[in-house]
């Protein structure tokens, strides 16, 4: 479904890494790890066709993205380090206007549903910028329920959450696998979900 | 369409809610047009034919203030990513932009540039011909402003750059806005100027939401 090969990134003249090949298939989800500045994010943002490709190429269902990027956006949820949350507006507001952006229907009931699945029950209506960090990346992770995307691409999704809302997160992760998703993440943490797991080792 | 309607909403809901980022740009518009007839003096004759020069500058310094904001919060907090990545057209999304943007920095100077012409002695016509002149004006101002401040995201100091950048742009506009209320005092009728401007806001409105969008796409690698 999803498959990456022979793909290098050079920043000036230091080559980040090069060589890189994986694929994930439906229902499985990829563990891509690697020390500090090794290229992770990079190597995301590649995938998510934010950086242009030089060498290598990236396929979503057989079909190059550099080539067909309007097909496998319509399928991608990315979330990265920054949350792409307005802090003036309240999580709904953030939500539904996200939601319309990508193209989607999605009522204010069903959003009120995904936040409350995050754990943001009561919370809907506060504007992002009294929320607590955890509570940002919340907000922003209940996009990923918002949207109807199969390839979730997640930078380290796990960070700044408590015990609880990473329970939740991993649920939800789940349900995505079991519904034959695809997730690519990153994490400096062990990662356990269920379906079968990848694990790609980023070396320089 | 509904991605459209969602960022132009988003924009205002946003631009309610921090209210004195707009009224920066209407308040500096309101305080030059202001300040031009008491340094200059009473005199009639003189207002009257520094009238159009003083207010369509006036109004394209005021539409500049706002430009570096145009993108910059959404390219700050990773919304400007989302946008690239949406399967919605970027260049949909960079002319809902644009359009809030006018709307929030250039409707508010055309409303109020028949109030601020008073000062300035000018008959009714040419209040008239100075509306719409801004009316067809501003928006140019918008669709040219996005392309420099898309140009100039995420570089050091950019705010200078911009201006350097888009200002030689403006200057056809200022030109012809000007000149189509100096053509309607002296008598000449302002519609050939007003046809320019129109034929000029309209190619802009073609090319300007594709440009920005590719000169985004370089300021997101």
């Amino acid at each position: 479904m999803f498959s990456v090969s022979k793909l290098s990134c050079s920043r000036g003249d230091k080559r980040l890494f090069s060589g890189v090949h994986f694929a994930i298939e439906a229902g499985q989800w990829l563990h891509l790890e690697g020390d500090n500045g090794v290229g992770k994010t990079s190597l995301l943002r590649m995938a998510c066709g934010l950086s242009s490709v030089a060498e290598g190429e990236i396929t979503w269902q057989g079909q190059s993205i550099a080539q067909f990027p309007d097909a496998f956006r319509a399928d991608l949820a990315y979330l990265g380090h920054q949350l792409a949350l307005k802090e003036d507006l309240t999580p709904l507001e953030n939500l539904l206007t996200d939601a319309h952006m990508a193209g989607q229907k999605l009522t204010p009931a069903n959003a009120m549903a995904a936040l409350a699945q995050l754990g943001l029950r009561g919370r809907e209506h506060l504007p992002v910028r009294v929320l607590s960090q955890g509570q940002k990346r919340r907000a922003a992770l209940s996009r990923l329920l918002a949207r109807k995307a199969r390839l979730w691409i997640l930078d380290e999704p796990f960070v700044a959450l408590d015990a609880a809302a990473q329970n939740a997160l991993t649920q939800v992760i789940n349900a995505h696998l079991q519904a034959q998703g695809l997730v690519l993440l990153t994490s400096h943490q062990a990662v356990s979900l269920q379906g079968q797991g990848l694990s790609y080792r980023l070396q320089a | 369409m509904s991605a459209f309607v969602a960022i132009v909403r988003r924009d205002l809901v946003l631009a309610l809610r921090r209210k004195n980022e707009v009224i920066t740009s209407v308040f500096f518009f309101v305080v030059v047009a202001a300040l031009f007839p008491l340094g200059i003096g009473p005199e009639m004759n003189t207002l009257r034919l520094v009238a159009p020069g003083i207010l369509w500058v006036g109004a394209l310094l005021a539409s500049m203030l706002s430009l570096g904001r145009m993108f910059a919060a959404d390219h700050a907090d990773g919304t400007l990513e989302q946008m690239a990545l949406s399967p919605t057209s970027l260049p949909l999304l960079v002319a809902a932009k644009i359009l809030a943007h006018w709307l929030l920095s250039g409707l508010p100077l055309v409303l109020l540039a028949p109030i601020l012409g008073l000062q300035f002695d000018l008959s009714a016509d040419a209040l008239w011909v100075l509306t719409l002149s801004l009316l067809i004006g501003t928006p140019l101002l918008s669709l040219i402003g996005a392309i420099g401040a898309a140009l100039t995201l995420g570089v050091r100091g950019g705010d200078v750059l911009l201006s350097l950048l888009v200002l030689p742009l403006y200057v056809p506009a200022l030109v012809f806005g000007a000149g189509a209320v100096q053509a309607q005092i002296s008598g000449l009728g302002a519609s050939a100027h007003l046809s320019i401007l129109v034929a000029m806001a309209l190619v802009a409105a073609v090319f300007s939401p594709w440009a920005s969008s590719a000169a985004l796409r370089i300021a997101l690698e």
